[in-house]
C-alpha cells in the first residue's frame, strides 16, 4: 500500500505560472477587474475617458482650424486655433505699444533661460546667477517701464497687460512681501514685546480672515484717500500694494511654521556665543528655518500667482482680462472658449511646473543631499 | 571658586542701561506705537480732507437711504422682531442651558451622552422648544423682500444672504465630491485613481475665477436662447436665463411634515444611540441604517396619508417671451456654484487622500484580518482616524470656499462683494462698505474656527 502512494509521478515539465495572473492580462486582472464593482467602475471610467478625451480631441485637433485669418473658421465644427495663432501677443503682453514689445519678450526669454537654470546645480550655485536673480525684479521692470537716458521710451503702465503684468504682480508680490512676512512672523513669535506682537497678529489674523477682493478693493478705493489730495498713486501699482499686503499675511505664517521647527538650542546657543538679536537671526535661525519652508513657499507662490487673476475685478489687463477682451475683438466675435482654453493652459503650465519643483526639493530636503 | 570673587578694589562695571533687553524691548515698543499712531493720524487727517472735498459724509447713516438699483436673486428676509425674535431667544435659552448642563456633567467627571436625561434634556432645548416656538409663530414672522424702493441696509442683507447661500451649498457639495475623488485617488482601480489624479491636477493649477468665467460666459450663457430652450420630458428647461426646475411649494400640511421629520430624527438618533449602548453591553451589533431610515420616514409617511399632499409642484411653462413658475437657478448662481465646488473638491480631495494615508497599514490589515469587507474598512476603521488628520485643514478649504464666493462680483452674481461694490459706486462711502464687508468676512471665519476646533475637541483622541 505504501508503496503505491510512493510511485513516482510521471516526470512532468514545470508549468509556467497561469496565463491570467502574469504579463498584461494578469495586471489587467489585478487593477482593473479585481472585483465586481471594480469591474463596473472600469467600464464606466474607460467610457468617460472614451467619449470625453474623443470629443475633446474631434474639438481641439480633428475639426480645429489652423489658420491666421478669421476666414479660415467659416463652417469649423471645432476649435477656431487660427485666433490664438493671431491673437497670442495680445495675451502675452497685452496692450504694450506694438514697436516696444520685443522689451517684454527678452525679459521673458531671459527669464525662461534663467528659470532653466534652476534644474541644473552648478548653476544653480554659481554666485554670479544668484545675483542675477536678485537684481532680475528691478530690471525687468526698468526693462518694460523704459528709461528714457538709455533710450527706452517710457510705456505707461495703463499698457502693461497680459501674461507679462500677471508674472510683474505675482513675483514682485511674492519678493516684497518676502521680508515683511519674515518681519511679521518674527514680530508674532516675540515673547519679550507684547505689543509689537498684537499688532502683528492683529494683521495677521485680519488679512488671512478677508478675501483678497476685499484688500484689492481696499487698494484700489480706499488708498488714494489715504494721502494727500493731488497725490497720485498708480493704478497698477495699487493693486500691487494690495498684493503685497496681503501676500505678507499669508508668508508670515509659513516662515512662523519654520521658526517652529528650529529647537530653542539654536537660539541659545547663538545667543551664548554673544551674538546679537539679529545676528542669531540672520547668521543661525533663518538660514535652518527658510530652507525648511521653501515647499510651502512655493505653494504660497502658485496661489499667490492664481490670485493674481483678481486684478481684472478691479479693471487691470492681465492674462485673464485680456482672454475676454480678445474674444470681444469684432473679427473675433465668440471666441470665448478658445480664449479661456488658451489661458487656463498657460496658467496650468505655471502652476504645474511650480508644484513639480517643489515636490522635487521636498524630495530633495527629505533625502537631506542639500 | 576663585574666578568667581570679585577682585578687591574694582567695583563691578554697571552695564549701560541701553543693553538691558527689557529696557530695549520697552524702547523699541514705544517707537512702533508711536510710529503706527503718526501714520494713523496722518491717514486719518488726509481722509477727512480728502472725504470733505468729495462731499462724502461719514458714518453709517446712509445704510438707511434709498438703494434704487435692483439685485437679481432675492429671498424674503426675517426681521429681528415678533416670532423670529422669540425663535432666536429661545434657541440662545437652550444653548445656554444645555451650556450649563455641560459644566454640570462635567463637574461629575461625565459626559452628556453618558445620561438619558441629559439626552433628553438636550434636545428638548435646542431642538423640541424651538422648533414648536416656530411652529407657533408660523404666521407671526415678519419678512422684508428687496426691491429698489428698500434700502442700502437690506441690500446688505440680501448679498449677505446668497453669500451664505452659495457657500453653505457649496461647502456640502464640494465636500461630498472631493471625498469620493479624494478615496477614487487611493483606489485599487488604476484607472480610476488615474482619473481622479487628472481631475485634481488640472482643476487645482487654474485660477477659480478663470474657471467661474469659464462656466458662466463660456457654457452658460452660451446656451440657447429662451425659445430654443432646452427641455427635459416638460420637467426641467435650460436656457441662458437659467436652470428651471420644478419647485415644490408648500401647502397646508407643509409645516406638520417638518415637526414629523424632526420627531422622526430625534427617533432615529435615539435608536442609534440605543443600538450603540447595546453593542457595548453585549457585543451584538443592532442594526441601525435601515431601522433608522424607517423611524425618520414612518411620521412623516404617517402626515402625507393623514393629512394629504404638503407640497404641490410647480413646473416651468412658457408665457410669453419667458418660462413662469419652477424654481429658477439663475446662471450667475449656477456657474458660482460650478467653479466652487469643482475647484473647492480637488482640494479636499488632497486633503482626504492624506488623511486616510496618515492611518498606518496595521489598522487596515488588521480590520481585514477581522474579516470586514472593503467599504467597512473604509467607514468602520480607516475614516473615523483619518477625520481627525482632516479636518483642521478642511476648516481651511470650507473658509477659502467661502472667501473664494466673492469673486461672484465678478459675474454680477448679487452676494455681499458684489452688493458692496455698487452701493460703493452709487454713495462713495468706500470705508464703511469695505469695512462691513471686511467685518462680515472675519466674522465667518472666527465662526467656522470656532465651530471647527469645538469639533476637533469632541472627536481628539482620549488617551487614557
Amino acid at each position: 500500500m505504501s508503496s503505491d502512494r510512493q510511485a513516482q509521478p510521471e516526470a512532468h515539465a514545470p508549468l509556467g505560472p497561469p496565463q491570467l495572473s502574469v504579463g498584461a492580462l494578469g495586471w489587467m486582472r489585478a487593477n482593473l477587474f479585481n472585483s465586481w464593482y471594480n469591474a463596473i467602475l472600469t467600464v464606466a471610467a474607460s467610457w468617460l475617458i472614451l467619449v470625453a478625451g474623443w470629443n475633446f480631441f474631434r474639438w481641439s485637433l480633428l475639426d480645429a482650424a489652423f489658420g491666421l485669418t478669421p476666414d479660415t473658421c467659416k463652417g469649423i465644427d471645432g476649435a477656431c486655433w487660427s485666433f490664438i495663432a493671431d491673437m497670442w501677443p495680445l495675451f502675452i503682453v497685452g496692450t504694450y505699444p506694438f514697436e516696444e514689445r520685443w522689451r517684454p519678450y527678452l525679459c521673458l526669454i531671459v527669464l525662461g533661460i534663467m528659470t532653466l537654470g534652476l534644474f541644473f546645480g552648478a548653476v544653480r550655485g554659481n554666485k554670479i546667477y544668484r545675483y542675477a536673480w536678485a537684481i532680475a525684479p528691478v530690471v525687468v521692470f526698468l526693462v518694460i517701464r523704459g528709461v528714457p537716458v538709455f533710450g527706452l521710451e517710457t510705456v505707461d503702465t495703463s499698457f502693461w497687460g497680459g501674461l507679462v503684468l500677471t508674472l510683474i504682480l505675482s513675483i514682485v508680490g511674492i519678493v516684497v512681501s518676502f521680508p515683511i512676512g519674515i518681519l511679521l512672523a518674527l514680530g508674532r513669535r516675540s515673547t519679550s514685546m507684547p505689543i509689537v506682537k498684537a499688532l502683528c497678529v492683529g494683521y495677521i489674523e485680519l488679512i488671512r480672515g478677508v478675501p483678497l477682493i476685499t484688500v484689492l478693493f481696499m487698494a484700489s478705493v480706499m488708498l488714494p484717500l489715504f494721502f494727500p489730495s493731488g497725490f497720485d498713486l498708480d493704478k497698477v501699482l495699487r493693486a500691487q500694494i494690495g498684493i503685497i499686503m496681503f501676500a505678507a499675511a499669508y508668508v508670515a505664517e509659513v516662515v512662523r511654521g519654520g521658526l517652529q521647527a528650529i529647537p530653542r538650542g539654536q537660539q541659545e546657543a547663538a545667543a551664548s556665543l554673544g551674538l546679537n538679536f539679529w545676528q542669531q537671526m540672520v547668521l543661525v535661525i533663518m538660514p535652518q528655518a527658510l530652507r525648511i519652508v521653501i515647499p510651502p513657499l512655493v505653494n504660497t507662490a502658485i496661489a499667490l500667482f492664481k490670485d493674481t487673476s483678481l486684478v481684472t475685478i478691479i479693471g487691470l489687463f492681465d492674462l485673464l482680462a485680456i482672454a475676454s477682451l480678445a474674444s470681444a475683438n469684432p473679427d473675433w466675435l465668440g471666441k470665448i472658449i478658445e480664449a479661456y482654453v488658451f489661458t487656463a493652459a498657460i496658467y496650468w503650465i505655471f502652476c504645474f511646473g511650480m508644484s513639480r519643483y517643489s515636490m522635487y526639493l521636498e524630495q530633495r530636503f527629505k533625502s537631506g543631499q542639500t | 571658586m576663585a574666578q568667581n570673587q570679585q577682585l578687591p578694589g574694582v567695583a563691578p562695571a554697571a552695564p549701560a542701561i541701553w543693553r538691558n533687553p527689557e529696557f530695549r524691548a520697552v524702547v523699541y515698543q514705544v517707537l512702533v506705537v508711536l510710529a503706527v499712531v503718526a501714520a494713523g493720524y496722518v491717514i486719518f487727517q488726509n481722509t477727512l480732507t480728502n472725504l470733505r472735498e468729495r462731499g462724502i459724509s461719514t458714518g453709517f447713516a446712509f445704510l438707511r437711504n434709498e438703494a434704487g438699483f435692483g439685485i437679481s436673486e432675492t429671498m424674503p428676509i426675517p426681521r429681528l422682531e415678533a416670532g423670529f425674535l422669540h425663535f432666536i431667544i429661545s434657541l440662545l435659552i437652550g444653548i445656554a442651558v444645555v451650556y450649563g448642563m455641560s459644566r454640570w456633567a462635567a463637574a461629575r467627571g461625565r459626559t452628556i451622552g453618558d445620561d438619558l436625561p441629559l439626552v433628553l434634556g438636550v434636545i428638548l432645548f435646542i431642538v423640541v422648544i424651538p422648533v414648536l416656538v416656530l411652529y407657533i409663530n408660523g404666521n407671526n414672522i415678519l419678512t422684508d423682500s428687496y426691491d429698489p424702493t428698500k434700502t442700502y441696509g437690506l441690500a446688505l442683507k440680501t448679498g449677505l444672504v446668497n453669500t451664505v447661500k452659495v457657500s453653505l451649498l457649496g461647502c456640502v457639495l464640494a465636500t461630498i465630491l472631493g471625498t469620493i475623488l479624494g478615496i477614487a485617488r487611493l483606489s485599487s482601480n488604476w484607472l480610476v485613481a488615474r482619473l481622479a489624479t487628472l481631475y485634481v491636477e488640472i482643476i487645482r493649477n487654474i485660477p477659480p475665477l478663470l474657471q467661474i468665467f469659464f462656466w458662466y460666459f463660456a457654457v452658460l450663457r452660451a446656451l440657447p436662447n429662451v425659445r430654443n430652450s432646452v427641455e427635459f420630458w416638460g420637467f426641467a428647461v435650460l436656457n441662458n436665463r437659467g436652470v428651471y426646475l420644478p419647485d415644490p411649494v408648500p401647502q397646508g400640511p407643509a409645516p406638520m411634515l417638518g415637526l414629523a421629520f424632526v420627531a422622526g430624527l430625534i427617533g432615529a438618533y435615539l435608536w442609534a444611540r440605543h443600538s450603540r449602548l447595546h453593542q457595548e453591553a453585549t457585543g451584538n451589533r443592532l442594526p441601525v441604517f435601515w431601522p433608522g431610515l424607517g423611524i425618520v420616514l414612518l411620521p412623516m409617511v404617517l402626515v402625507r396619508l393623514i393629512l394629504g399632499e404638503p407640497f404641490e409642484l410647480t413646473y416651468p411653462e412658457l408665457r410669453g417671451f419667458n418660462y413662469r413658475g419652477g424654481l429658477v437657478v439663475t446662471p450667475e448662481f449656477a456657474a458660482m456654484l460650478m467653479a466652487l465646488v469643482m475647484y473647492t473638491a480637488a482640494f479636499i480631495a488632497e486633503t482626504v487622500r492624506s488623511g486616510i494615508l496618515a492611518i498606518s497599514r496595521g489598522q487596515r490589515e488588521a480590520a481585514m484580518a477581522l474579516g470586514l469587507r472593503p467599504g467597512q474598512v473604509l467607514w468602520l476603521v480607516v475614516l473615523p482616524q483619518a477625520l481627525r488628520v482632516i479636518i483642521p485643514p478642511m476648516t481651511s478649504q470650507y473658509l477659502n470656499l467661502t472667501k473664494n464666493s466673492s469673486l461672484g462680483v465678478a459675474i454680477a452674481f448679487p452676494e455681499l462683494v458684489s452688493v458692496g461694490g455698487t452701493i460703493l459706486n452709487q454713495s462713495g462711502q468706500a470705508i464703511e462698505v469695505i469695512g462691513l464687508t471686511m467685518a462680515v468676512y472675519l466674522t465667518f471665519s472666527l465662526l467656522i474656527s470656532l465651530f471647527m476646533n469645538w469639533y476637533n475637541a469632541k472627536i481628539r483622541l482620549v488617551e487614557r
